[in-house]
């Protein structure tokens, strides 16, 4: 065992560590490495074939050369879509947005309620739910509000970084309704948190007989308690803002509540009315490689995104290099998973003139990813910032600099 | 959705998920049904609810005035409440004065839905949503603070700035389901259900 290790930390050789010591003076990105902790506390040595590393840990950590970071504002924190690969979101990625902060929940104390319209109204531990028959769910989850334009300076994750996937492990609503008995009035169920702002969503009680999930779990640890530790509700495709964290109550009703959320907040106008209680995410992609603020060279450049739809699952994705006007079938990675990120590829050789590359994806129900002017004819002009998923361009410099193509729609 | 529906209720775990099934359903993943025949009428996990456990957590009130608690406010009330406990979020009187930015948001408006910023009078359709919002989580630094009688006054006190009630009008569980909100008109459900359409 000892001798094994030793060999894996050989691989990397004197040459590409000092390409990457060099890389760390050259960009931005990496100076957190190298003014922040020093080469000397990273452990970089003239050659590590000379002198054994570090020994084993309880807890691992990203290599220092590697410093992918959430872009947090005042209310939310966005995950850095370019520097991710494949479609799992580490942990401490996955996006955020609260509204009152994060609380500090003790999951021994933790219980949750289920009553209403039931035949026996419920209280679960965090103990008890785990006992139940387990479900292990890969599927993103998306801010309604996942929307930025305007200028060209924007990274996928400034035009939509309010979007992660995790592996998602609970126990299925309809295991815990199947517990209470539910009464053939019901129709809605109010999901309430145990936050400071005891958030509050009105659900259809269909999805509960779907695919809702209370979840303790994302891949494979205890959920983060950003994510709602320690526990939260999950519904696949649904607005990110539905699936309430820190969960505590669920009531089960013949009528809506209109909380706050679902009838001031999460709702947007459409010509001449406002849209209230749109639930699932409609389909969208985005190209992550070559995106703002990278450099590319003419020859080869694989372009590479991820596609997701809320409705179901991706059906194809094409990808356009010259402005929208031909449209080419990506390679789709497999598995493709219904409600979930997947991650597209496709094979361009760039001669070196000007261009825009752009994606557009379909889901199984026929959906076809919209331009921004589709939407705003749909909507009208006036349409703020919820369920907005137009396809995205990013513009290629004759020198190879990358800008993303601001839209203006009024 | 009907057929899904009757699916889940006569075998709850048919809708579980595996990574090895997938079914061309637009949601479902399938464990093998055998795994379910094992499944007893109750795992005995968990255990029934008291009254009083439901009564403590209970906070929440419908548009129907279902869930709203004794007691009763008006506007005169509810502005020295305003004045102490939310003017320093919101603004004075609610609004939002030129050129100043806000911790919160304006909260008084005109009643057009057009017009920014949205506001009680112009973007909420419920007047029962401002109790039960203002008592859930206001004021911000001190959720839950509030006596009802305090959330019937600042309801009343905003729902009076917005032109909507009469200054003197009792705000009470009979009193505010009652009130029409500007704004209800202007909602609608939403009604896509997939399909090629950009709606």
């Amino acid at each position: 065992m000892e001798k094994h290790k030793k060999q894996t930390s050989h691989k990397i050789n004197r040459r590409t560590l000092l390409g990457i010591i060099a890389g760390a003076v050259a960009l931005p990105i990496n100076k957190a490495v190298a003014h922040n902790a020093g080469t000397e506390s990273v452990g970089i040595t003239d050659d590590p074939t000379k002198s054994p590393g570090a020994g084993p840990s309880a807890v691992g950590k990203r290599s220092a050369f590697e410093q992918p970071v959430r872009k947090p504002s005042d209310i939310s924190s966005r995950t850095p879509l370019q520097d991710t690969y494949g479609t799992i979101t580490p942990s401490d990625l996955h996006y955020e947005r609260h509204h009152a902060g994060v609380p500090v929940i003790d999951p021994a104390k933790h219980q949750m309620l289920i009553h209403g319209l039931v035949n026996k109204p419920m209280k679960f531990t965090v103990s008890d739910l785990k006992k139940f028959p387990a479900v292990s769910r890969i599927c993103f989850i998306e801010c309604a509000g996942n929307f930025r334009g305007g200028k060209e300076d924007l990274t996928p994750q400034d035009v939509l970084g309010l979007t992660s996937q995790s592996e998602w492990t609970g126990v299925l609503l309809s295991t815990l309704l199947r517990e209470t008995g539910v009464d053939a009035k019901a129709k809605w169920f109010l999901a309430e948190g145990s936050d400071a702002a005891v958030m509050t969503r009105t659900i259809p009680i269909a999805k509960a007989w779907d695919d809702a999930m209370i979840v303790y779990a994302q891949n494979g640890e205890a959920i983060r308690p950003e994510q709602g530790y320690p526990i939260r509700l999950l519904l696949p495709g649904f607005e990110g803002n539905m699936n309430i964290k820190w969960l505590r109550r669920i009531e089960i009703s013949d009528e809506p509540y209109m909380t706050r959320e679902d009838t001031s907040k999460y709702t947007y106008p459409v010509k001449d009315k406002i849209r209230m209680f749109s639930f699932e995410m409609d389909a969208r992609s985005i190209i992550t490689y070559p995106s703002y603020p990278q450099q590319v060279n003419s020859g080869w450049i694989e372009i590479r995104g991820i596609a997701w739809s809320g409705r179901g699952k991706v059906d194809k994705v094409e990808v356009s290099t010259d402005g929208g006007k031909t449209w080419e079938l990506a390679n789709l990675q497999e598995p493709v998973l219904s409600k979930a990120h997947t991650y597209f590829r496709y094979l361009w050789n760039w001669n070196g003139a000007a261009t825009e590359i752009l994606s557009r994806v379909t889901d199984e129900t026929g959906y076809i990813q919209p331009t921004l002017k589709q939407l705003a004819e749909a909507r009208g002009p006036d349409m703020g910032g919820y369920h907005m998923n137009p396809i995205t361009a990013w513009q290629i410099k004759p020198d190879g600099k990358v800008l993303f193509k601001p839209e203006i729609i009024k | 959705m009907k057929s899904k529906i009757f699916v889940a209720l006569t075998f709850p775990s048919i809708m579980a998920f595996s990574a090895l099934i997938v079914d061309n359903n637009r949601s479902a993943i399938q464990l093998p049904q055998a795994d379910t025949t094992k499944w007893p009428a109750s795992f005995e996990f968990g255990r029934q609810a008291t009254p009083a456990e439901i009564a403590a957590w209970d906070i929440d009130v419908r548009p129907d005035g279902k869930g709203l608690p004794p007691g009763k406010g008006d506007a005169k009330t509810g502005s020295t409440i305003y004045t102490l406990k939310c003017a320093v979020c919101h603004g004075a009187g609610g609004r939002q004065a030129p050129d100043e930015k806000l911790l919160g948001a304006a909260l008084v408006g005109d009643t057009l839905a057009t017009s920014r910023p949205k506001t009680i009078g112009n973007y909420w359709p419920y007047a029962t949503t401002l109790f039960d919002y203002i008592r859930r989580a206001m004021p911000y630094n001190q959720p839950g603070s509030l006596t009802d009688n305090e959330v019937y006054s600042l309801t009343a006190y905003l729902l009076n700035a917005n032109k909507i009630i009469k200054n003197n009008t009792v705000i009470n569980a009979q009193t505010l389901p009652k009130v029409v909100m500007p704004a209800k008109k202007l909602f609608i459900m939403d009604n896509r259900e997939g399909g090629p359409e950009v709606k």
